[in-house]
């Protein structure tokens, strides 16, 4: 308990001064009400709308976590891939690039063209939006494998899977964490952005807010939308924890 | 004594010829012509300037590098998984328990049976690690990890050990003291060891014959036979036969650096 408050409090206090600050200066007159609201005013709102801010918040959330999912298991597989031969990675790794260059505001559209109006928009520019961190991590964690190591397992003859799954994987795990802890963060917004053209849920609601001037509402769907990225983020940070909690410094107290 | 001996022929180790051996990478000559002849159970320290070739010839050996040409020869000719390496840090698997470490050899070879957590053990207890097995490497000191590095080569009864600078890293009581234990262990057990050491000292006191590579060009300097006791202890680091043989080594090596 301790621990837990030890940990909390310290990232609390900026938190409070930030909107103690930001009443005093909306209540004063220094900062105009209808461009930024007071945070009393967004937690107003969170309570009279919460029906509606929730079922968004929840929509949000299936399509973030649907994308995140996708771009976890299929960056790791296409990470896998990339790492088993330098011809394959000259081959294909330009393609995977792509995925991270693509300006995803500029595609959404295509993706409704593609999928219709609804989850299946979302996810898809969710899963873009995420998948390259996992790939890049993935693969420069495969490929930066001790070559001691390596050549102890070719004395005792692994074969190439054993030499994947015994060595050269366990060995990624933490950059390949590091990978999906920032894909976590990138498919929130991509689910976002995906919502804003083409779905429902948070992103729709700021997309309705905005044309409403209803800054308050916006500023709510933001406040839920970081609290979901965040959430997502501990969700990778407990998982590391576990699973690196043993054997990597990084996990270690 | 007497006891020993008799192990030691029953066990045997593996004879190692290289013959014309030669590797360049690139234009780079790192071992050029190189013939020797290892006898089966024999102790041979490879001593030489650091980028001499030492790690490259042991590596020819462990067939984890090709010979550009020339041969490599161990015989019993099945050997494959009978050569053991040792490298000058541990590399152990951090994600792996002490127990885990040193099963790993028999996992990867497919002779992963119902003992092999027992020889496991017993490797792990000739190390003096016994108690060790359920902790993880960064639980670990220096020493110990080199312990269990140790007793990673040990557990498929290896006929041929290669140590490549093993005990470089650690500090002198505990490498005096690995040094006696290895010295014990292939005793016991027969086989064939090459330990490559930049150490004068570390090379008389393990070794009964000592070949010193030239700086350059990767030929062999000094090929000589130790005249010193088969049991080793710490008080023959101060004899007069010990001084002897550190001076001849040393006389060779300085005229290679
Ligand atoms: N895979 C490789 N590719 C290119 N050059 C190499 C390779 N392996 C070794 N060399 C070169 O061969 C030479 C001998 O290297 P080696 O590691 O065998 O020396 P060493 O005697 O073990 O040195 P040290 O005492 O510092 O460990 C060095 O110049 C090194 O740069
Ligand atoms: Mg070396």
């Amino acid at each position: 308990m301790r621990k837990i408050l030890g940990r909390v409090v310290p990232a609390a206090i900026p938190l409070v001064v930030f909107m103690v600050g930001m009443e005093w200066l909306v209540r004063v007159g220094w900062i105009k009400a209808f461009l930024v609201p007071p945070p009393s005013a967004v937690f107003n709102t969170l309570l009279r709308d919460w029906r509606e801010l929730f079922t968004a918040l929840a929509k949000t959330s299936a399509g973030a976590l649907a994308g995140f999912a996708l771009s976890a298991t299929g960056g790791i597989a296409i990470g896998v891939f990339l790492s088993s031969s330098r011809a394959i990675q000259r081959a294909f790794y330009p393609y995977a690039v792509f995925f991270q260059t693509v300006p995803i505001i500029a595609v959404a559209p295509l993706l409704v063209i593609w999928f219709g109006y609804g989850m299946r928009t979302v996810v898809a520019s969710a899963f873009i939006v995420s998948i390259f961190p996992v790939i890049a991590n993935t693969l420069s964690g495969l490929l930066s494998t001790d070559p001691a190591l390596r050549d102890l397992f070719r004395l005792y003859g692994a074969s190439n899977s054993a030499t994947l799954w015994k060595l050269r994987f366990p060995a990624a795990l933490p950059q390949i964490l590091t990978g999906l802890r920032i894909a976590g963060g990138l498919a929130v917004i991509g689910a976002i952005v995906g919502e804003f053209i083409g779905g429902q849920g948070l992103g729709s609601v700021v997309d309705v807010a905005r044309t409403q001037q209803r800054t308050d509402k916006v500023f709510a769907a933001v406040l839920l939308a970081s609290a979901l990225g965040l959430a997502l983020f501990g969700f990778i940070n407990l998982l590391s924890r576990v699973l690196l909690r043993r054997w990597h410094a990084s996990e270690q107290d | 004594m007497a006891v020993i001996t008799a192990g030691r022929l029953e066990n045997g180790g593996a004879a190692v010829r290289l013959h014309n051996l030669r590797r360049t990478f690139d234009d780079l000559v790192v071992i050029n012509r190189l013939t020797l002849d290892i006898r089966a159970g024999e102790f041979l320290a490879i001593l030489g300037p650091s980028g001499c070739g030492k790690s490259t010839l042991l590596r020819l050996i462990a067939r984890l590098v090709e010979p550009t040409t020339g041969t490599v020869e161990v015989t019993p000719a099945d050997l494959k998984f009978h050569t053991a390496y040792v490298f000058q840090d541990a590399h152990l698997l951090p994600w792996r328990t002490v127990l885990e470490n040193t099963v790993l050899p028999l996992e990867l070879m497919g002779t992963d049976t119902a003992e092999s957590a027992a020889r496991a053990r017993a490797a792990l207890a000739e190390v003096g690690l016994a108690e060790a097995e359920v902790r993880y490497p960064a639980q670990l000191s220096g020493g110990m990890r080199m312990r269990v590095s140790l007793a990673r080569a040990l557990v498929t009864q290896p006929k041929l050990l290669l140590l490549d600078e093993p005990f470089a890293a650690l500090d002198e009581i505990t490498r005096f003291r690995l040094d006696i234990r290895l010295r014990e262990l292939w005793l016991e057990r027969g086989m064939t060891v090459i330990f490559v050491t930049h150490s004068i000292t570390e090379a008389a006191f393990l070794a009964d014959r000592a070949v010193v590579l030239t700086r350059k060009g990767g030929g062999i300097k000094m090929d000589r036979r130790l005249a010193l006791p088969e049991i080793r202890r710490n008080e023959l680091r101060a004899s007069p036969e010990f001084g002897r043989e550190m001076e001849a080594l040393l006389a060779a090596m300085e005229e290679e650096s």
